[in-house]
């Protein structure tokens, strides 16, 4: 097989995001705790495009949520390059499904926005977001205002916005999951150019299956109650994608194929398991 | 690209209410006038009730030369109006706006403020210019306050329920930028509460206008209500009822006057 490895790294300072025993017990109203993440560990490394799979419910959003630092876990620790996480920060970009953007910006200043909070010149930080904007194909739209572009760019922009801050970790809770099956198709391809290109380190969540099998250097497979990682797998299909550039090839290969089934199996033997 | 085509068109699914009603209102009006016109000409209502349009137009021509009782010219009553309830209303905006959002920010703040402000919003606001006016004397201040707090209460309340617009992921999003929470504040929750506040505006806005109507039929040596309380006196219907006229046709531009501030600040409002 070719294009097998990490994406070149020239001069990018290598980052590693760790996290161990990490537990999250939700209080309910009633008394009833969920217990919404059970002992996760986790190590990413810059080059990394780790996918977080599962059905509903499993813990993949409260996941993301701890790595942002929108929220403290029960137990356990997250640390970026050693630094313990507290709190959100500019070196962990996130991108959400939806209503994150700001419609009082036009495209441009959204993806300035972070830049402008930190104090970076106006000058600057226009010509940072208009080439962020060029690597997500948005820069004729970039004087649009948020409400005239399609759910489909809408979604580009919050990546290219992410991207302004140069951040360590990419998180991105199902960006994609509210799309039709062509865009989504498309902004997949983008997603692993993007990847290639900046060499950052991605925490992407799905639940779609094909979507992760082929976005995913390493897929993480999640099962409900108490929320866990059941399954790890290294996968190289979006280095195929690089090398060939059609996705629809790769996505058709028996390699790729088999691997869904089994997945797919996986899943549905964990969720069978959980109802009985 | 027109389309020639013969086949007869339909119309979609609609639902009740819908279409245009401007061409139905219009004859309305028109028909409200005829019959105003008919009423008076054919002597239908006494003179001291109704008085033709004719009258309350010439009412009109002598109250813009100032030619009615207290001699002062109709542009000049307009003006007084016109100061008395801006200024007001610029003073309730630049103190009730701030004091909503920290309401709708702040636990402290909502806990401070939320007693006074519910018990004095449902007062009709001339319950409480009795006092104002022992308070504050009978000139310009007492009104300027009365009026004052008739806007301040919705302004507050639209600026606070404003707050909630924002999505937890639009500040979340601010936050992993390196947003500051003054800066989340700011330059987040304050754009997102912007179309409730300019809503809160139009209805202060109207709410101000009654008020200082009442407030210069009160007390007041000048202004339209006191135009409209001085010609009753006197039996002038014409000059009361054109007052009245004068006294719509102003809220009624203030209304069109921030709807189009609003289409200019919040063109996104109901789109995002
Ligand atoms: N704020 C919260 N309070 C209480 N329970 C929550 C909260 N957020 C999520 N949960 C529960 O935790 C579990 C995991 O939720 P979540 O992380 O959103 O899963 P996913 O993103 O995989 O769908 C679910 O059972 C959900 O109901
Ligand atoms: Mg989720």
């Amino acid at each position: 097989m070719i294009g097998r490895g990490k994406p070149l790294l020239q001069g990018h300072i290598l980052s590693t995001l760790e996290i161990k025993n990490l537990s999250v017990n939700y209080a309910g109203s009633n008394g009833q705790n969920t217990l919404a993440l059970s002992n996760v560990n986790l190590i990413m490394n810059t080059g990394d495009f780790v996918v977080a799979l599962g059905a509903s419910g499993c813990g993949k959003t409260t996941l993301l949520s701890c790595i942002a630092g929108f929220m403290q876990p029960s137990e356990g620790t997250i640390t970026l390059d050693g630094k313990p996480v507290h709190g959100p920060g500019a070196e962990r970009g996130v991108v959400f499904q939806k209503h994150a953007l700001m419609p009082w910006l036009s495209v441009v200043e959204n993806v300035e926005f972070g830049l402008k909070m930190r104090g970076v010149s106006k000058a600057e930080r226009h010509s940072i977001a208009l080439d962020k904007l060029k690597l997500v194909e948005l820069e004729k739209y970039a004087h649009y205002p948020i409400y005239q572009i399609s759910g489909g760019m809408q979604q580009r922009a919050g990546v290219a916005r992410a991207l302004a801050s140069d951040p360590a970790v990419m998180l991105m809770d199902e960006p994609l999951g509210a799309l039709d099956a062509l865009t989504r198709a498309h902004i997949q391809d983008l997603i692993v150019e993007l990847w290639w290109q900046t060499k950052k380190m991605f925490f992407f969540i799905t639940h779609s299956v094909e979507e992760a099998l082929f976005l995913a250097t390493d897929l993480i497979v999640m099962t409900p109650s108490p929320g866990r990682i059941e399954h790890r797998f290294k996968l190289d299909f979006s280095h195929q994608f690089i090398e060939c550039k059609d996705s629809r090839k790769v996505k058709a290969s028996p390699e790729f194929i088999s691997m869904r089934e089994k997945v797919l199996s996986l899943i549905h033997d964990g969720q069978a398991e959980g109802e009985a | 690209m027109a389309n020639k085509s013969e086949v007869k068109t339909v119309k979609g699914y609609s639902i009740p209410g819908e279409g245009s009603s401007v061409l139905i209102s219009a004859i309305t009006v028109v028909a409200l006038f005829v019959l105003w016109w008919a009423a008076t000409h054919l002597g239908w209502i006494k003179d001291l009730f109704l008085p033709t349009p004719e009258r309350i137009y010439n009412a009109f021509i002598s109250a813009m030369k100032g030619d009615i009782q207290g001699g002062k010219a109709l542009p000049e009553h307009l003006t007084w109006s016109l100061i008395r309830v801006f200024s007001a209303f610029f003073l309730a905006v630049l103190t009730a706006v701030p004091v909503g959002i920290l309401m709708g920010v702040s636990r402290t703040m909502r806990g401070i403020f939320d007693p006074p402000i519910e018990f004095y919003r449902p007062l009709p606001p001339l319950a409480y210019l009795p006092l104002i006016v022992i308070w504050f004397g009978i000139d310009e201040t007492a009104k300027i306050i009365l009026i004052y707090l008739a806007c301040f209460a919705p302004l507050a309340m639209a600026a606070r329920a404003g707050v909630k617009s924002v999505t937890i992921e639009q500040i979340n999003a601010a936050y992993s930028m390196g947003a500051s929470k003054a800066q989340v504040v700011w330059h987040v929750i304050v754009p997102a509460a912007l179309p409730e506040i300019l809503t809160g505006m139009r209805i202060a806005i109207g709410f101000g206008w009654t008020t200082l109507v009442a407030a210069e039929m009160v007390a007041a040596t000048e202004g339209l209500g006191q135009m409209v309380l001085n010609a009753s006196n006197f039996l002038r219907t014409d000059i009361v009822i054109m007052g009245i006229i004068v006294i719509g046709v102003v809220a009624y531009l203030f209304d069109l006057l921030m709807r189009k501030v609003e289409s200019m600040l919040v063109p996104w409002k109901g789109r995002a």
